[in-house]
């Protein structure tokens, strides 16, 4: 009371005093909330962290756009094919149709956002500045749709130029027809033409000067009114007859683009044959999702160059969300940007994860606790162990040492992995053609599983080779020569082209010197292909197969196992887990439980744990009690929701607060217990009824109209 | 132009219901006081098979000076040239008149805006208030008419009059009688292809002057389609290609418009024997035997919209018989995500079997199940002809989590498929009360296109018998042909 303002009014009013405590500022920016007292390369490794992402983010773009664009190419010139050309043709009366195009998605709805942007943004360049993007949501009646139309199209000219404000405060007043955009689309193609003279050049070959096609972009077909569609595709159509009769003020150049997730079959649902004879539809496909993120799997996480990797299970996460329920690349790309969030931020050894010679000078200066920090890393532990007594004194003492060895062992990792991804793509080139896939259709199965096991000592690797080594020799040429163009294209591993190229040229040189034995060879491996279905006979080949080689071997089976000897080296070589690479938490972010927390969530499990076990979100500690108790320090409505798991289907509120009571004193007093009994305060009653339309709220519960006094329960099983 | 001497024309018969001493039965010959003759002329020469309408149209509305009968409603169906006649009626003869499109009038204030901005220019529309009623335009339309009195009769033309009833209830009666409220000489003409019965309002209103135009017969359609001949051929030629296309077409497809479209696209494709000069223009049964398959083929499906017309043609180009273009519904598969696919055959087991049946179907020790009464009488009738049935969202989940072999978290990314489903309309929601508590939902696919899911997902032999189960339980499938639709919605039932 003593702190208040003085005034120099007279009157009485209220007034209006601004909070004098408004100077102190929390942080600036965001890379502020990483600085903390224990961590003193926080805003380093936000700094690295934010690069990272930049480079995720045009990375994905730029793969977007290259598997986008033979569609939007495509789409272009289709656009440009109706708009401009074909209403020449008198005799021929195409102009009835409105051309339309039925732009196939796929089901992930929240990555044809940025196709529609690249759309878009290409046919204002290319076609025509009158492009319109629709969603369902705003359009629920044809006038609200006609409205969006008209505001996008009338507001993109005033933008162009400023004489045109006298149009926008027309289209203000009723005027928001079809009519009143033809006359504006008339006044700014004029203007068009008197702008772009060599636009005019270019038209005048056909018999329309004003043909820039008006572009309606239906965002979601699926979801929109089918009678709003309807309307609006009749009022927009060209006919004949009003084109004759309404003058010409019916002549507007519309081509429709349906955004369609499901089936093109949809267009058939949705529009009678009345309306759907007025459009001329042909169908584009966009990439499919699976392919997409192929691509960005390839390029964001089958890559040296992106320094931040992800553990076998974290991409078993993220793939998982993928396949099993959104198919959006777009949010496997957020996940990705997720777990690189979480890492950098707890991982205070990621400021070491970044591109080589910036990570080997952040080495260099090391502080002492992260040098501590990186000796408690098991990774770091197990290699120590493998070294020398001495050595091993050395590296737990003197910290100078443990930054040297970590340059080394940082230069180790960056080697490991450029070396690791050509062998593994050699290797899936290998393998991906084996019939029925031993080692995984797509190279992300084979990257799981080659950092999270050894993975010559898994059954898939060995049948994998079993059939490798019964390919034929022209399959086999096929396949080496595949790896040897990946190896050229990577320029390292020099040396491993070198044998591989050489053990082609003997392949192929093997042709001449044993003709005869090669001829029994292909009926060999003729019969091989004839029976490749049936497991069983292959198995007993290969066994008859493995019987005859101890009696003789021709020059080629002597070749071709010298070569499965020399992938399977390769593999043996470059492709050990991650895990077992020292210091490999600094680039690999492994908590894939906390991902699967955040990224997929389960709200109701977290509803029950908070109600069952109070404690894991309250971290009070007289919360804590052993399972199957009722606490009566509990919140109420923790109290009143195990109670009600012991009953059936209805409940009868009377016995149920009875129970209440009985909890509720039971910690109180038991031995005054005489006159409380049967009797409850009022409070408590309140307190009740309180927590018992909470579980209301949560939909556990819901009142019922078959039982006086008593309420439904809406879950099922629990006691 | 083609001389129709070779095709006969039937005798037309106009079939007024009333006010039937109005109209006299007219020699085809027009002759209208008031109107030059000349154009007269020219414009039944511009509306053939149209003559008889086009003579009783005259005829109502008299002498330009005259006031006519204030409302008039034309109903036939569509493409039998409605507004094609009346507004041929009212250029040609320089009527003053507004026409309407009523698919575009979104509220009535656009279309008092259209009729005034037509009779008296755009500066007397804008006097118009911001939502004008219906008072507002009568008292601006009696103001306009006083600064100009209609020298001749002032004629509003509704198309698509249907629509009319969606909007203001007072606006049709009011509308029907125009004149008296405004004094002035106007005619409202209302076209639809519906029957004045279904626009009468409840309350009672002025009975306008109906007026039926009937369906072309197939020599009016002969001879119509006929006029657009190609200048290089001869208009016999033409005609007789129009004979085949319309013995092919007709049994399907009335709409003028539509056949026009077709004739169009096929027409190039007639004449190829021609061009290559493996046949005369004489041999009709050759020519005939050429294009009769290409029209079948183009009926089931350029005529569905099935193939856009544009590759359609293409595809005469490109003159491969044997590449058969992928047809929309061709694409009817639909990629989706794992779980998506489960709880979409979830939801058509909960949608098409009976809620008693799913103890037996998806317990492992259900009770045992006296095979005699176990479907109730009614049950018997294929679901498959009932329809979808409306499941409560718990059902769908009891199912979902029976039919997926491993076990699944409930996550919210699993619900969410669920509303994204809907948002994709394969399924549907049911009922807009109790939205949090219980939900209810329908499925909205077909049989075929669950069987194909399940297909492709299931490795378990279980989920494809117990669709089989649903199957024998569910008798007869009935396919949906469209062609069978489109034929009925030609028939206009309505």
């Amino acid at each position: 009371m003593s702190e208040i303002p003085l005034t120099s009014s007279v009157s009485k009013g209220c007034f209006v005093f601004k909070s004098a405590s408004k100077k102190r500022k929390r942080h600036v920016g965001v890379g502020g909330y990483l600085v903390d007292d224990s961590d003193e390369n926080g805003s380093d490794r936000f700094r690295i962290c934010q690069k990272l992402w930049e480079t995720v983010q045009t990375n994905t773009e730029v793969i977007q756009d290259q598997l986008n664009k033979k569609v939007l190419d495509s789409l272009a010139e289709f656009i440009k094919k109706h708009g401009l050309g074909c209403s020449s043709d008198v005799w021929r009366q195409r102009g009835r149709e409105t051309p339309t195009a039925a732009l196939m998605l796929g089901v992930n709805v929240p990555d044809h956002a940025m196709t529609f942007r690249s759309l878009c943004n290409l046919l204002q360049d290319s076609v025509t500045p009158f492009v319109v993007s629709v969603h369902a949501k705003e359009c629920a009646a044809v006038k609200l749709l006609i409205q969006k139309v008209l505001e996008q199209l009338m507001g993109r000219g005033v933008s162009v130029d400023e004489e045109q404000e006298d149009d926008t405060a027309l289209l203000q007043r009723t005027q928001c027809t079809i009519s009143a955009l033809c006359q504006w689309y008339k006044t700014v193609t004029k203007k068009c033409t008197q702008v772009f003279p060599q636009r005019t050049e270019s038209l005048t070959n056909s018999d329309l000067p004003q043909s820039l096609p008006v572009v309606v972009i239906f965002k979601d077909f699926e979801a929109f009114n089918s009678q709003v569609l309807q309307d609006f595709i009749l009022i927009c159509r060209w006919d004949l007859c009003s084109e004759m009769c309404y003058s010409s003020i019916k002549f507007l150049p519309f081509i429709f683009i349906f955004g369609i997730a499901t089936s093109p079959s949809a267009i058939q649902h949705r529009l009678p044959h009345s309306v759907s004879s007025l459009l001329c539809i042909e169908v584009f496909h966009s990439l499919s999702c699976t392919q997409h993120l192929a691509s960005v799997f390839d390029k964001l996480i089958l890559n040296s160059q992106f320094p931040f990797k992800l553990s076998s299970r974290v991409i078993q996460v993220l793939v998982g969300i993928f396949l099993y329920h959104d198919f959006s690349v777009q949010n496997f790309v957020k996940g990705l940007q997720f777990s690189m969030l979480e890492h950098f931020k707890s991982q205070p050894l990621s400021m070491l994860c970044c591109q080589k010679q910036e990570a080997l000078l952040s080495a260099k200066t090391l502080s002492k606790k992260n040098v501590e920090r990186i000796r408690h890393l098991p990774s770091f532990m197990r290699y120590v162990e493998t070294q020398e007594p001495q050595e091993q004194v050395r590296l737990l003492t003197n910290d100078e040492h443990v930054k040297e060895v970590c340059q080394k062992l940082l230069k180790n990792l960056h080697k490991y992995h450029k070396n690791y991804y050509p062998i593994l793509q050699c290797l899936h080139s290998l393998t991906s053609s084996l019939p029925k896939f031993p080692l995984g259709k797509h190279i992300r199965e084979l990257h799981v599983s080659c950092i999270e096991k050894n993975l010559w000592e898994t059954e898939e690797y060995d049948s994998a080779l079993q059939l490798l080594r019964i390919l034929a020799k022209d399959e086999l040429v096929v396949a080496l020569r595949k790896c040897a163009e990946i190896l050229k294209s990577t320029k390292i591993l020099q040396n491993v082209l070198q044998q591989l190229e050489d053990f082609i040229g003997r392949l192929e040189a093997l042709e001449g010197v044993s003709s005869e034995d090669s001829s029994g060879n292909g009926i060999l491996s003729g019969k091989m292909e004839y029976q490749k279905t049936d497991l069983f006979q292959l198995q007993k080949t290969l066994l008859e197969k493995e019987s005859r080689r101890t009696k003789r071997m021709n020059p080629f089976e002597v070749l071709r196992s010298q070569v499965i000897e020399f992938i399977d080296s390769l593999v043996r070589e470059y492709l050990t887990p991650a895990e077992l690479q020292p210091l490999n938490e600094v680039c690999y972010y492994s908590s894939s439980g906390v991902l699967r927390q955040r990224l997929n969530v389960t709200p109701r499990t977290s509803i029950q744990a908070a109600l069952s076990h109070p404690f894991y979100y309250l971290q009070n500690e007289s919360l804590k009690t052993d399972a199957g108790t009722i606490s009566s320090a509990a919140p109420d409505l923790c109290i009143v929701y195990k109670l009600h798991l012991e009953c059936g289907r209805l409940i009868n509120l009377y016995d149920w607060l009875e129970a209440f009571l009985t909890v509720m004193s039971a910690a109180e007093d038991q031995d005054t217990n005489s006159e409380e009994c049967g009797k409850y305060d009022s409070l408590k009653h309140a307190r009740f009824i309180q927590a018992v339309s909470e579980m209301e709220f949560l939909g556990f519960i819901k009142s019922t109209k078959q039982k006086t006094d008593h309420v439904a329960r809406l879950t099922w099983g629990g006691c | 132009m083609f001389s129709s001497s070779s095709l006969p024309i039937q005798p037309l018969c106009i079939r007024i219901i009333q006010p039937s001493n109005l109209i006299k039965r007219m020699s085809v010959t027009l002759q209208c006081p008031g109107y030059p003759e000349d154009t007269l002329r020219s414009l039944a020469e511009r509306l053939p098979c149209r003559e008889t309408q086009l003579a009783t149209l005259l005829a109502l509305m008299g002498q330009p000076d005259q006031y006519s009968y204030p409302s008039v409603f034309i109903y036939g169906h569509r493409a039998t040239g409605k507004s094609h006649v009346v507004l041929s009626i009212m250029k040609d003869l320089e009527l003053p008149h507004a026409s309407v499109d009523c698919v575009e009038c979104v509220s009535s204030g656009l279309l008092f805006h259209q009729v005034l901005s037509a009779f008296f220019g755009p500066d007397a529309a804008a006097l118009l208030p911001r939502c004008p009623s219906l008072s507002d335009f009568v008292r601006l339309y009696k103001q306009m008419s006083s600064n100009s009195p209609a020298t001749q009769t002032r004629y509003i033309i509704l198309d698509r009059a249907e629509r009319m009833r969606d909007m203001d209830f007072s606006l049709l009666p009011a509308l029907l009688r125009l004149q008296e409220l405004v004094n002035d000489n106007v005619t409202v003409i209302l076209l639809s292809e519906i029957v004045w019965e279904k626009f009468r309002p409840n309350t009672g209103c002025f009975e306008p002057l109906l007026f039926h135009f009937p369906d072309y017969s197939k020599a009016e359609l002969v001879q119509i389609l006929s006029w657009d001949h190609h200048p290089s051929y001869t208009p016999e030629l033409y005609a007789s290609y129009i004979n085949i296309l319309l013995g092919v077409f007709f049994s399907v497809c009335r709409d003028l418009r539509e056949l026009r479209h077709l004739a169009v696209l096929n027409f190039s494709k007639f004449c190829e024997p021609l061009e290559k000069g493996e046949a005369k223009e004489s041999d009709i049964h050759k020519l005939w035997k050429n294009i009769e398959p290409h029209l079948q083929r183009a009926m089931q499906t350029v005529y569905l919209r099935e193939v856009s017309s544009v590759q359609w043609e293409q595809q005469q180009m490109d003159e491969k018989e044997a590449t058969t273009l992928r047809v929309l519904s061709a694409h009817a598969h639909i990629e989706l995500p794992y779980y998506s696919k489960f709880l979409l055959i979830a939801a058509y087991l909960a949608s098409f079997n009976p809620a008693r049946t799913d103890r037996r179907f998806f317990l492992k020790s259900h009770g045992k199940i006296r095979k005699t009464n176990f479907l109730k009488k009614h049950e018997k009738t294929s679901n498959h002809l009932l329809g979808p049935k409306p499941f409560p969202l718990d059902r769908l989940m009891a199912i979902f989590y029976s039919v997926v072999d491993s076990r699944v978290a409930p996550t919210a990314s699993v619900f969410s498929q669920i509303s994204s489903l809907v948002t994709l309309q394969l399924l549907s929601q049911v009922g807009h009360d109790d939205q949090l508590d219980s939900p209810k939902y329908k499925c909205s696919v077909s049989l075929d296109f669950i069987l194909a899911i399940s297909r492709c997902v299931c490795v378990c032999v279980r989920l494809l018998d117990l669709l089989a189960l649903s199957l024998v339980i569910q008798s007869q499938v009935v396919r949906q042909e469209r062609s069978l639709f489109t034929a009925v919605s030609n028939l206009h039932l309505l």
